[in-house]
């Protein structure tokens, strides 16, 4: 990656913070009304680890229930939330789990990932990285991130409406296929979570537009894309999927909508619609979705990594080009997810090829990274061990994931716990990595305080022992041939469930360590240098105070 | 958008409103295509028998092999029809461009005329290019008078073209199942322009 020069005179920094300081409005103004891309992203970032802790308590839920076999705690909850009794707390408990695991799958989605790397980290370091002084539009940014509130309010709404009869909440999997989500859930909780999709949606648009238009437009001078930054190129693609992929999903449930209420029949096969045309509509989303998760982390990792090996990235251009090559793949793709849906041999010998065609960039990558590391002056500071941890974890799901593409593979272990594994293997544990390793990395220049190095190791231990725990045995459970998306198992499941339970909730004490560290860095106020990670930290953040000013790059650094 | 620094990026004069126009014609380009994708798959679906849509013929083969192949019924009814709808014969074993018809029976239950559609599905949904119908009763609506009952003929044989692909060579079962949908509040439009479009085929 080309190196950008210095600033000119370093005085900027101090002389801008002096400069502004008057400028900074007050509380209401300023996180309300904010159109500071720095705020903005703060406030994704709290919004994320609140959806976040919400998400992951009610995965914790479902593997207490699914500790062992049987229905140990749902009826229970049903009872409480929904005052059920007697059986029907056992009936409103099945549904109560489904309701979770949709929920789960959501928040984690739409509220977590996407916003703590698009709206959280990409709006923090994009404009900095890039040279530009905000985003291309900051009020168009501030209504992204005030949209994404209510949309997650609407599908926390959702879990306390009636669903299907007589039962609350949308249990239809995030998926929400027809025609269990059409007639097999007539209730207002499905078009709330619609409704919230479609706000979110709305949201994600606005923010893509915001990011390619200031990653196009607003660049410093000798910037040019080819010298960018590879997170501002992973977000620049993570954008351009967005953009096209998300107007395909609100078409999709907007027809799902109207289907519900309004009496089309685009899915409904007694006006001759056909179910199986929203999974070819949903999955031509849902696929570059993934890659919409995991791009922005590939650009923190490459960064992280060359940042701890002291070298520049090993193959630039080869490590930009791999990402477009991944986001333009990853359109072609999507029946994959459809093997079982009766594809005629020759799609699927198609859909075979075409995925296993997406390994090659994903292992450019992979070797890049390693490559980058090869020869380099390695400090294995918590960032680089999470990004470690990253490349570690995401290759395994990567490799189960090359397994799953072949059609005939995929016949018997589709919709078993053995793809739960390898999508939170590249999710839960790449995506969610990535997160972290981005936190620790930008967290002294966001914030100006160091973390405490002891918690941020502590924390990766714990959360790696506690999610390998939680997932690699669903590996085992999925061979075995244990369906997903059920609340109770024959007993032959029980060992590796009761190990995948307590790996959850290893995991979860994990999380309570991360916000004991966020909590303890914010109290004892270590500060922070402008540039903690020495010589090998290069992108244009590092040349600003930690934190930085409230407005960056009066004058623009000049990139050789 | 007059707060946009536009001036300071440089001597390019990188338009802003322009990039946002484009990715606006991107967002409306596909949500236009999502939609666009409802026809366009009933056309490949009718044309191609993709996803168990069979053929419409006016004629029967002049071709038969000596080779048997068995299509086995599937009657259903959907909930909110309260009609008995049964195949006489569960299933029929026929040479391969035998032209063969059987016959469902079907009763109004209740006390009030009600109208239904057949729709239909074949798997393996490979073989639906080679089902070709030459008289159904699901190509139009069923309108049963209170407690009617009615027989209702399928005239249909098996492409000899079916022995000709690898997929589809192997196939000894074939399952032709219909679901009778109640009628009484959809859009009549909907299903005249689904009938018109399978007279052309």
């Amino acid at each position: 990656m080309a190196g950008p020069s210095a600033h000119d005179h370093h005085a900027p920094a101090a002389h801008g913070s002096d400069d502004h300081h008057a400028h900074v409005p007050g509380f209401f103004a300023r996180w309300f009304f904010s159109t500071n891309h720095k705020d903005i992203g703060t406030l994704y970032l709290i919004f994320a680890i609140i959806a976040g802790i919400i998400g992951g308590v009610l995965s914790i839920a479902m593997r207490m229930e699914l500790q062992e076999p049987g229905i140990q705690i749902f009826h229970g909850l049903a009872s409480m939330v929904y005052g059920f009794q007697g059986d029907a707390a056992i009936d409103g408990g099945k549904h109560m789990y489904n309701v979770f695991t949709t929920a789960h799958a959501l928040i984690m989605i739409f509220f977590m990932v996407m916003p703590a790397l698009i709206g959280g980290f990409a709006n923090w370091m994009i404009p900095i990285m890039i040279g530009a002084p905000d985003m291309a539009f900051p009020r168009m940014n501030n209504i992204s991130f005030w949209l994404i509130v209510p949309a997650f309010l609407l599908l926390l709404l959702s879990m306390f409406v009636e669903g299907p009869a007589g039962a609350y909440g949308t249990g239809g999997g995030w998926t929400i296929y027809p025609p269990l989500s059409t007639t097999g859930q007539p209730g207002p909780a499905m078009d709330l979570a619609i409704l919230s999709l479609h706000v979110a949606g709305a949201s994600s648009i606005l923010g893509a537009i915001n990011f390619i238009t200031t990653i196009l437009n607003m660049r410093a001078p000798g910037m040019t894309l080819h010298k960018m930054p590879l997170f501002a190129w992973a977000v620049l693609i993570t954008a351009f999927l967005l953009l096209l992929s998300l107007p395909v999903l609100a078409g999709g449930i907007t027809m799902l909508l109207t289907d519900r209420n309004f009496g089309t029949t685009f899915f409904a096969p007694e006006g001759g619609g056909d179910p199986v045309l929203f999974q070819h509509l949903f999955w031509f989303f849902g696929h570059p979705e993934v890659y919409i998760l995991i791009l922005p982390g590939f650009g923190i990792i490459s960064h992280i990594v060359s940042t701890f090996s002291r070298k520049p990235v090993f193959g630039y251009l080869g490590m930009a080009y791999a990402m477009v090559a991944i986001g333009a793949v990853g359109f072609i793709v999507w029946a994959h997810h459809m093997y079982t849906v009766g594809l005629s041999l020759e799609a699927q010998r198609y859909f075979v090829f075409a995925t296993m065609v997406i390994a090659v960039p994903t292992g450019v990558k992979i070797f890049s990274w390693i490559a980058t590391m090869w020869g380099g002056s390695l400090t294995f500071r918590t960032p680089m061990v999470w990004a470690v941890g990253f490349i570690f974890l995401f290759t395994v799901g990567g490799v189960t994931g090359v397994q799953l593409a072949n059609a005939g593979l995929d016949r018997s272990l589709h919709d078993t716990y053995y793809v739960v594994a390898h999508f939170h293997y590249v999710l839960s544990l790449g995506a969610v990595f990535a997160i972290f390793a981005a936190w620790y990395y930008w967290f002294p220049k966001m914030f100006g305080y160091m973390y405490a190095e002891w918690i941020g190791k502590l924390h990766f231990w714990v959360m790696f022992i506690g999610v390998n725990m939680v997932f690699f045995p669903q590996h085992f459970l999925g061979l075995a041939g244990m369906p997903r998306r059920y609340i109770d198992y024959p007993d032959a499941f029980a060992g590796w469930n009761y190990v995948s339970s307590i790996g959850s909730y290893i995991s979860g004490v994990g999380v309570l360590i991360f916000l004991f560290g966020v909590f303890e860095a914010f109290a004892r106020k270590r500060v922070a240098a402008d540039n903690p990670w020495g010589e090998g930290a290069t992108t244009l953040e590092w040349q600003l105070s930690s934190p930085p000013p409230y407005h960056q790059w009066e004058q623009l650094p000049k990139i050789k | 958008m007059a707060e946009i620094p536009a001036p300071a990026q440089g001597p390019k004069g990188r338009n802003n409103g322009m990039t946002v126009a484009v990715c606006l014609a991107f967002v409306a380009g596909m949500v236009g295509m999502s939609y666009a994708a409802v026809p366009l798959y009933r056309m490949f679906c009718e044309f191609t028998g993709y996803n168990g849509t069979t053929q419409r013929v006016e004629q029967v083969s002049d071709v038969v092999l000596d080779r048997d192949i068995t299509v086995s019924f599937d009657p259903n009814v959907a909930a909110g029809l309260p009609w008995e709808f049964k195949a006489v014969q569960r299933e029929v074993t026929m040479k391969i461009g035998e032209t063969v018809q059987v016959d469902f029976t079907i009763h109004n239950d209740t006390d009030k005329p009600t109208v239904g559609q057949a729709r239909f599905n074949v798997t393996p949904m490979q073989a639906a290019a080679y089902f070709n119908k030459v008289q159904c009763f699901c190509f139009e609506r069923t309108e049963l008078k209170p407690g009617e009952s009615r027989e209702m003929p399928v005239v249909f044989y098996i492409d000899p073209e079916i022995v000709k692909h690898v997929e589809t060579d192997s196939i000894g079962t074939i399952t032709l199942s219909y679901t009778f949908y109640p009628q009484d509040d959809k859009p009549v439009a909907q299903n005249a322009v689904k009938a018109e479009g399978q007279k052309q085929l």
